[in-house]
């Protein structure tokens, strides 16, 4: 479980995030939503340690990350996978290399180990034998289906997504959407995801913290949504005119 | 680079010495650059040498037209000049272009692309594994460079002076092994090993810290070109101020 206390972060005389608040229980897909603009990215940056916030706390299981020293931040980061809205596979690297590279870091395991967990990895991203080809060889979805295979090739204990649908066909954003909530569900991690994809809204958000103008306006599951009275969350949710229809199904 | 600036690389400099998370993946990386950063500079730095050696002679023999300097002196300039100027000097400059250009591209393309923040959460120290590997190929390589560079700049003197008719050669090799002082290869060498340092940390600190998208690492690159050259002169300066 990872919980937010009271999250404040500044760039310059720009106030991002005011005040947020937010547990996110392991086992099920934690969404983070909100406009463009709204933080939901400096958020996530704040919660992983890229970003230090002025004010506030995030606790991984109790323990409290901001103040820790950077040694401590290592030990509490192996337990954390991540997926970048770009991907963020090492260029120079073929998918095996990028897939065992955390357990080269980490681990004192053979190479036949490895390779294994590397395969066990694609076979669960859907991506067997890609081995040897280069990210420059993928396609946009193939690319996250691998950032994913390396997000978990450690067991991480939290997963983090940033948008995993930028870019993405519709049918590609749900097949990443299920992989996330599957992996989530199976391995029990506490997964925070951040969108502003609709589709991922409705489908798999079990906890969802909506943001807008770096406060934190609502929290709630993907059947609540769509019974707010809340005007800044209609506006968000039913934007398109596809959601407005849809709206009178909920 | 102003103090804010100097700090900065200050302190990336104090993150890529951190202890590394593993010492046979580091030692991998450094093999790796050190092919990038000598083997693979050894073509450019041989033609360059050489032809500086050559038209140092001729240079030298054209401004040495009393019949009162023997013309062994010819081999005795080119010589001095080769190891304590030219070799570390350009040779130098002419890395920091090649390789300062592209470790500055290389690290500016990761953090633009997320690839750096993506060594951090996974607990990596991204400053030690990207930088530290270059900089002790630099250190290490760069030296092996400028020797070779002495060689062949006295070599490329040899054959320009005899081969134009400027020195004969008895003359050049009497002038190359007079009054030879073999502190000037200390010198040399020190001042290789600095270069070496700043051709690999300058242009990895303009990278590092990038922001923005292609036009940025474009023009960081540039940057780190230019700092790194205008350091490495104002660094020999100190150096020979120093040692000699």
């Amino acid at each position: 479980m990872i919980e937010i206390k009271d999250i404040e972060k500044s760039f310059g005389s720009n106030t991002v995030l005011k005040g947020i608040s937010g547990k996110f229980e392991a086992g099920v897909t934690n969404l983070i939503i909100g406009g463009s603009g709204s933080g939901k990215t400096t958020l996530l940056k704040c919660m992983i340690g890229l970003h230090t916030p002025e004010k506030g706390s995030v606790e991984y299981d109790g323990r409290e990350f901001t103040q820790m020293s950077f040694e401590e931040k290592i030990e509490i980061r192996k337990e954390i996978g991540m997926l970048f809205q770009g991907s963020a596979l090492f260029d120079s690297m073929t998918v095996e290399e990028n897939i065992m590279f955390p357990l080269n870091m980490f681990t004192e395991q053979s190479f036949k180990e490895k390779l294994e967990r590397v395969n066990f990895c694609l076979e669960r991203v859907n991506l067997p034998g890609k081995n040897k080809l280069f990210p420059a060889e993928l396609s946009g979805g193939m690319k996250k289906r691998v950032g994913i295979a390396r997000a978990i090739a450690m067991n991480p204990k939290y997963l983090f997504v940033d948008e995993p649908n930028s870019g993405l066909d519709p049918k590609t954003s749900i097949v990443i959407d299920e992989l996330i909530k599957e992996l989530t569900e199976e391995y029990n991690t506490t997964t925070i995801v951040v969108t502003h994809d609709m589709n991922s809204v409705m489908g798999i958000g079990d906890y969802i913290l909506f943001l807008h103008e770096g406060k934190k306006f609502w929290e709630g599951s993907n059947k609540e949504i769509a019974h707010t009275d809340i005007e800044e969350l209609n506006d968000f949710v039913f934007a398109s005119r596809f959601m407005k229809a849809a709206k009178k199904n909920f | 680079m102003n103090f804010t600036n100097f700090g900065k690389y200050l302190l990336l400099l104090k993150a890529v010495f951190r202890r590394p998370e593993k010492f046979k993946i580091y030692m991998k990386a450094i093999f790796q650059q050190m092919d990038f950063i000598g083997v693979g500079s050894l073509g450019l730095i041989a033609i360059i040498s050489t032809f500086i050696g050559a038209v140092m002679t001729l240079q030298i023999a054209f401004q040495l037209v009393s019949d009162f300097i023997p013309k062994t002196i010819i081999g005795s300039v080119t010589r001095d000049s080769s190891i304590l100027e030219l070799s570390p000097t350009i040779t130098a400059i002419v890395l920091a272009g090649k390789i300062g250009s592209a470790i500055s591209s290389e690290i500016g393309t990761m953090r633009v692309s997320e690839q750096i923040d993506a060594l951090e959460i996974m607990g990596i120290n991204s400053p030690g594994y990207l930088i530290l590997p270059k900089l002790i190929a630099g250190i290490t390589m760069v030296p092996v460079l400028v020797i070779f560079a002495m060689v062949l700049s006295i070599t490329g003197g040899y054959l320009g002076g005899t081969l134009s008719g400027a020195v004969t050669p008895a003359e050049y090799i009497q002038g190359i092994t007079t009054d030879f002082n073999p502190y000037t290869i200390v010198v040399a060498l020190v001042k290789a090993f600095v270069f070496g340092f700043i051709i690999t940390t300058v242009p990895a600190y303009e990278g590092f810290y990038v922001k923005g998208g292609a036009l940025e690492v474009a023009q960081a690159s540039t940057r780190a070109v230019v700092v790194a050259c205008i350091s490495i002169l104002a660094c020999d300066y100190i150096v020979t101020q120093l040692l000699l």
